[in-house]
């Protein structure tokens, strides 16, 4: 044979790609697509977007194509550990199941029949709140909360308290129609696969423009029509820009204010009162208007000349329309273009275009879709009508201390050009809207021995009587939620904890339990400090400060080593889960969906989900709902038992789809076959709405019953947006000493400052505090989201951490020039409370005055089983060394004050400011500072070689090797 | 060394789409993924949680600031993989006949068997395409997914190359770019679809399309000014948009 004459090969083009496909839902992030698992052979083979899933349509992002990468992790967790060593040290010894749950339940039953808030339980980046949180409040315990308060609170309380529904996941833009979309801040996480889907659609069109708002211009604002490189923390001043440029131009859709707003209902103008900025109501306490012919009627009579300015008076005291108070506020010269222009870094030209194109394309663009709908009132349609603006904002407005008032003035924007839940607009997903402000109250007044503290233990707050403060309004929670400090914090405050439970304020705890929560790392502010809180010991017992810590995670992160016993948790792919629209469902605007997860393949480490753990602890404490009146478990098959099996309400589970005998949605008893139809189809339930309920759903007839039929509203009538809010200015009236339940003397002047019931900007905390003590760090710091990453969760991931596995220092070319550095420098970046030590790089497409880096690249040595020599630990980094947890001391105060949102309490961590100068020659060892001591890990493995897929090349195969490759020296080839 | 086919029935490709491409690596990681156990298999990863990881790709993405005079500064992503070229000098230069390219649909492919690993395709490659696999010790590059495109194991609606099935902007495209009644040939055609690095003369398949051009389709005077600005006044302003919000 002669080897050098060219042999065809023989392709083999149809080699087997399964033996079976599994359905489930991924989870590589929060943005829960529907996956199509190829199984060969009992392994992996492949996992694609799942094509009929309503979330991705069959497209699926970097994170979820690595999802093999992340089953086969040498990090996984194998088996419930003990602390043996020091805690933190990662000395720890394996232990049986029995023996976990045992210590569990007694350290938990010690508590409970004493005192239960001494359980702090904080679930992280959880999505079984209705189970966690159901299960703290059969505990008895009021605190508890999972991951919102350091990322998302701002946007869901600004949402909920003003337009009955959120950003976030929680809405979308109606991508089909939309012809000009607003993106502000950065967005690529939450909801992923569906915005680059919608971003794809929008710039196909040729009549449409995506402008964005972001101080870096890199993913999603690299392909905008226009960057608007903003100044972090002034989107709000922005914002108000535009409101001043449109009221001033009268371009404002009055019917759209008059019908689905609050903007014509009367106020007390009466400063000095207690009702004074309150709502004037009429005898069934339903809020007035005033009309030309018919003087002043409740609100919810239908009149299309209701008033929006004037004064007139109710029962002998002034009154005002609210949006008299409104418009006055936002036209206000401060917020002309010329004067904001400076404080943004936006030209005053650019921010009148922006108006002026949200002006043509709102009102000359309009929209129509020709469909019979009805509204509340029972008047009929024959279209909706869309102003075809959208917004959509997410951690770039939340993440500053005035994230709320920010994200708020958005919806203001989104409400005075009509185009929330409107064709070419943002729109709701179900369950939302929701009536403004939607109920429970947070529960957990009253905390006892053995006695569960009646409702969930978050919820939303209307007026002070709801705070969670004792009788001489000190916070109630370990986190000090919905206390004075931070009345709105709807999804409590995680990022306080340790720092509370170390400091015993407002008291001490005995265990605290996390579950999927990277606070010893990435999820902390402060991040070395809360470290050391971990392993503080008191000096007189010797004990830690914080007794005790139960920790659960599926790998082996940064937090491990802190835990005293870890209850190792499965993958993804090795559980059942449910995807609730009791909780975060997966809706789109068009359906309400919910989804399962079913176990792909079976752990062969000693793990259990998560649930079925909680879910068994709740039986061996007996927990009220987790046991049967013979104190038996309730759901001893777990989980999946749960899902199936609990009913919150009457015909109201975990699930929505298949009730009953499997042709109920929504409501239906117990179906015990429910999770085999999940699985048949494809493990999600997808509900499409009829066309006449797609829209308007606020005022929409159809939609309304339909979704009180749910149980998704309690009652059916109109959801009105509220822009001017009535709960705000009772706060603020109470911080002026108004009204029974009044805030401590030193939170007086920040609670009247901050509630507003028209939202307004202010300067973020940590650049006013600089300024006030004179100190000056000029520069913003910032970080962006790589969207193949998704915070800790990926960068262990063999495949992902070879796309990203440092991060860098990225600077303007001002800064550049400004303190002489060039790309590669070693530079400090300090804020008035740490530094730390980087590399960095110069950059064009980034705001002048701005720093910016990825979001959580820098791991700590050793955890998640990476070599203490990975670029990850070595020159990837964390900006939250740099961000302090609470503000500095003012006066001789005790306490400090969070470093957060005053109203909802979310982390500002991108409040963050600070000053550059280059390292010092002597300084420069290629190695970022801080660098912590390598994390302990005794099942840490060397893997020189991946091959995976390896097991899978027999498919190829079938031929035998030809002998050419021994004439070609090939002999590697020969295995 | 290795001859090009004579003739060319199909030229099966990529297009990409500049306009639309967040930069999200979706496409590298599903061809990662796809191709670990596909034709190639095993696509190695060498110290994989180690100090300095790296492995085979067929696909990777760059991200660039390029700057213009008129539009300022931009980010661009830029997806690469083997461009499948026509006139494909991967191919000629190989010794053995390894790296060849097929007649039937274009596609270039290296033989596993055949390959020793020489280099001499990726020396001459302009675009930096191939991948060399340090512990198989031969040649790797994109197959166009040849073993799902044709694949009968799988619904006809699957048989794209991996890339184009996960992109979730919808920034790439697959089909038969010579074959001027295609979907894909048109869409090259009407947004000016254009050749990587034509200087070469090596004659892509692939192709990469610009950013759009938008119409200016803003008249940018729907704020004229209803009152006066440099002596604006709320009252009256007040007594304008009064008769307008009824």
């Amino acid at each position: 044979m002669n080897p050098f004459k060219n042999q065809k090969e023989i392709v083999k083009t149809s080699p087997r790609v399964s033996d079976e496909i599994k359905q489930t839902t991924c989870y590589m992030c929060a943005c829960r697509c529907g996956i199509d698992v190829h199984m060969l052979d009992n392994q992996i083979r492949y996992i694609e977007g799942n094509k009929n899933h309503p979330t991705n349509k069959g497209v699926l992002c970097a994170k979820g194509s690595a999802g093999i990468m992340q089953q086969n992790s040498p990090a996984k967790l194998s088996k419930p550990l003990l602390r043996i060593g020091e805690r933190g040290k990662g000395e720890f010894k394996e232990i049986e199941w029995d023996e976990a749950m045992q210590i569990a339940t007694t350290w938990l039953s010690d508590i409970r029949n004493t005192d239960p808030k001494k359980l702090a339980f904080f679930t992280g980046r959880d999505q079984s709140q209705s189970l966690t949180g159901w299960w703290a409040n059969q505990f008895g315990t009021c605190n508890f909360a999972a991951h919102g308060g350091f990322c998302s609170v701002n946007m869901a309380a600004a949402g909920l308290y003003t337009i009955g529904g959120s950003f976030w996941e929680f809405g979308e833009v109606d991508w089909e129609h939309t012809k000009y979309f607003i993106l502000f801040g950065c967005a690529e996480d939450h909801d992923s696969n569906p915005i680059k889907m919608g971003l794809g659609k929008l710039k196909s069109k040729v009549d449409s423009k995506f402008v964005s708002v972001n101080p870096v211009k890199t993913g999603y604002s690299a392909i905008a029509d226009e960057w608007i490189g903003i100044r972090p923390g002034t989107d709000g001043l922005f914002v108000h820009s535009l409101i001043y440029e449109l009221l001033k131009s009268n371009k404002v859709d009055w019917k759209y204010l008059n019908k689905y707003t609050n903007a014509n209902w009367l106020v007390y103008n009466n400063p000095g009162n207690k009702k004074h900025g309150l709502f004037a109501r009429d005898e069934n306490n339903l809020p007035v208007v005033y009309c030309k012919n018919t003087k002043i009627v409740s609100s919810d009579i239908e009149n299309t000349n209701s008033a929006f300015f004037g004064k007139y008076k109710y029962n002998n005291v002034e009154v005002i329309p609210s949006f008299e108070f409104l418009s006055k506020e936002y036209l206000n010269p401060k917020y002309k273009p010329e004067n904001i222009s400076k404080l943004i870094d936006i030209d005053a030209k650019v921010i009148k275009k922006i108006a002026a194109e949200i002006a043509e394309t709102a009102f000359e663009k309009e929209i129509e879709i020709k469909v019979d709908w009805e509204d509340h009132n029972g008047k009929k349609h024959s279209s909706f009508k869309g102003r075809p603006v959208s917004m959509h904002a997410m951690r770039g407005i939340s993440a500053h201390s005035n994230g709320f008032n920010t994200c708020k003035l958005i919806h203001i924007l989104q409400t005075l050009i009509g185009s929330i839940d409107v064709p070419g607009g943002f729109r709701y997903k179900a369950p939302y809207p929701k009536h403004v402000v939607p109920g429970p109250k947070p529960a957990g007044k009253i905390v006892k021995p053995n006695t569960p503290i009646g409702g969930m233990p978050l919820g939303f707050p209307t007026s002070p009587e709801d705070l969670l403060t004792d009788e001489d309004e000190k916070p109630l929670r370990i986190d000090k939620a919905y206390s004075w400090e931070n009345p709105l914090s709807a999804h409590g405050l995680m990022h306080m904890v340790i720092n509370n439970a170390w400091k015993g304020d407002p008291y001490k705890i005995d265990v605290l339990f996390m579950y999927m929560a990277n606070m010893a790392w990435n999820s902390s502010m402060n991040t070395e400090e809360t470290i050391k809180k971990l392993t503080d010991k008191d000096k007189e017992t010797g004990e830690y400060k914080i007794p005790k810590i139960i920790y659960s995670d599926a790998y082996y992160s940064e937090t491990v080593p802190y835990a005293d016993l870890v209850l190792p948790d499965t993958t993804y792919l090795e559980r059942w889960d449910c995807i609730s629209l009791l909780d975060r469902p997966i809706s789109s605007a068009d359906s309400a969906a919910d989804a399962i997860r079913q176990p792909i393949i079976e752990p062969t480490r000693d793990v259990k989900p998560f649930q079925d753990v909680l879910i068994e602890l709740g039986a061996r404490l007996g927990l009220p709902g987790f046991v049967n009146e013979d104190m038996s478990p309730k759901y001893p098959n777990g989980y999946s038992d749960y899902i199936v099996n609990h009913e919150r309400q009457p015909g109201i589970g975990p699930l929505a789809g298949w009730r009953g005998n499997g042709n109920q949605f929504g409501k239906g008893e117990v179906n015990k076959n429910q999770l085999e139809e999940y699985i048949q189809n494809g493990c999600f339930h997808n509900h499409e709405f009829n066309d006449n309920q797609k829209y308007y759903k606020f005022t929409n007839k159809h939609y309304l019953n339909f979704a009180h039929e749910m149980g998704w509203i309690n009652k059916k009538e109109p959801i009105v947006i509220q822009m001017y809010s009535e709960e705000m200015q009772k706060f603020k009236l109470a911080g002026e000493g108004y009204g029974d339940k009044i805030p401590p003397d030193h939170l007086k002047d920040r609670i009247t400052k901050y509630f507003n019931p028209v939202p307004t900007w202010y300067q973020p905390f940590e650049e006013k505090i600089n300024k006030e003590k004179g100190k000056s760090f000029d520069l913003y710091a910032v970080t962006q989201r790589p969207p193949h990453m998704y915070h800790s969760w990926g960068s262990q991931n063999a495949w992902l951490r070879q796309i990203t596995n440092l991060n860098y220092l990225y600077i303007s070319e001002y800064i550049a020039q400004e303190n002489n550095l060039k790309n590669l420098d070693w530079v400090w970046l300090e804020s008035f409370s740490n530094k730390i030590k980087v590399q960095c790089r110069v950059m064009k497409g980034v705001n002048k005055n701005t720093v910016w880096t990825w979001n959580a690249i820098g791991k700590r040595k050793g955890a998640w089983n990476l070599s203490p020599g990975a670029p990850e630990s070595n020159k990837g980094f964390l900006l939250n060394h740099l961000i302090s947890d609470v503000l500095p001391n003012e006066g001789n105060r005790n306490s400090q004050l969070s470093n957060s949102d005053p109203i909802t309490g979310q982390a500002a961590w991108y409040d963050l400011k600070v000053k550059i100068y280059k390292c010092k020659d002597e300084e420069i060892d290629g190695k970022i500072y801080p660098n912590f001591d390598t994390i302990k890990n005794k099942s840490r493995k060397n893997m020189y070689i991946s091959d995976y897929g390896k097991q899978f090349t027999k498919e190829f195969k079938d031929n035998n090797l030809t002998l050419n490759q021994e004439y070609i020296g090939n002999s590697k080839n020969i295995k | 060394m290795t001859s090009l086919p004579e003739k060319q029935n199909k030229k099966l490709g990529l297009v990409i789409d500049l306009d639309i491409c967040v930069g999200c690596h979706a496409c590298a990681v599903n061809c990662k993924e796809w191709n670990t156990s596909g034709h190639s298999s095993p696509l190695h990863d060498i110290d994989p949680y180690g100090d300095d990881p790296t492995g085979v790709w067929f696909n990777r993405i760059h991200t660039f600031e390029v700057e213009s005079e008129i539009n300022g500064s931009k980010t661009v992503h830029f997806p690469k993989s083997c461009l499948h070229c026509s006139d494909a000098p991967c191919v000629t230069v190989c010794p053995t006949g390894a790296s060849y390219k097929r007649e039937e649909d274009g596609i270039v492919l290296v033989n596993p068997e055949t390959c020793i690993g020489c280099k001499l395709c990726s020396w001459s490659c302009p675009y930096g395409a191939r991948e060399y696999d340090e512990e198989a010790g031969i040649m790797k590059k994109c197959t166009l997914c040849v073993d799902k495109i044709y694949n009968e194991n799988i619904p006809e609606s699957d048989r794209v190359p991996a890339c184009v099935s996960t992109c979730p902007a919808g920034a790439r495209s697959f089909g038969d770019l010579g074959d001027e009644n295609s979907d894909i040939f048109k869409l090259v055609e009407e947004r000016n679809g254009y050749d990587l690095m034509p200087e070469q003369d090596c004659l892509p398949t692939n192709k990469y399309l610009p950013p759009r051009e938008k119409n200016n389709q803003f008249k940018n005077d729907a704020l004229n000014s209803i009152t006066n600005d440099n002596d604006f006044s709320f009252d009256t302003w007040k007594e304008i948009v009064e008769d307008a919000s009824k």
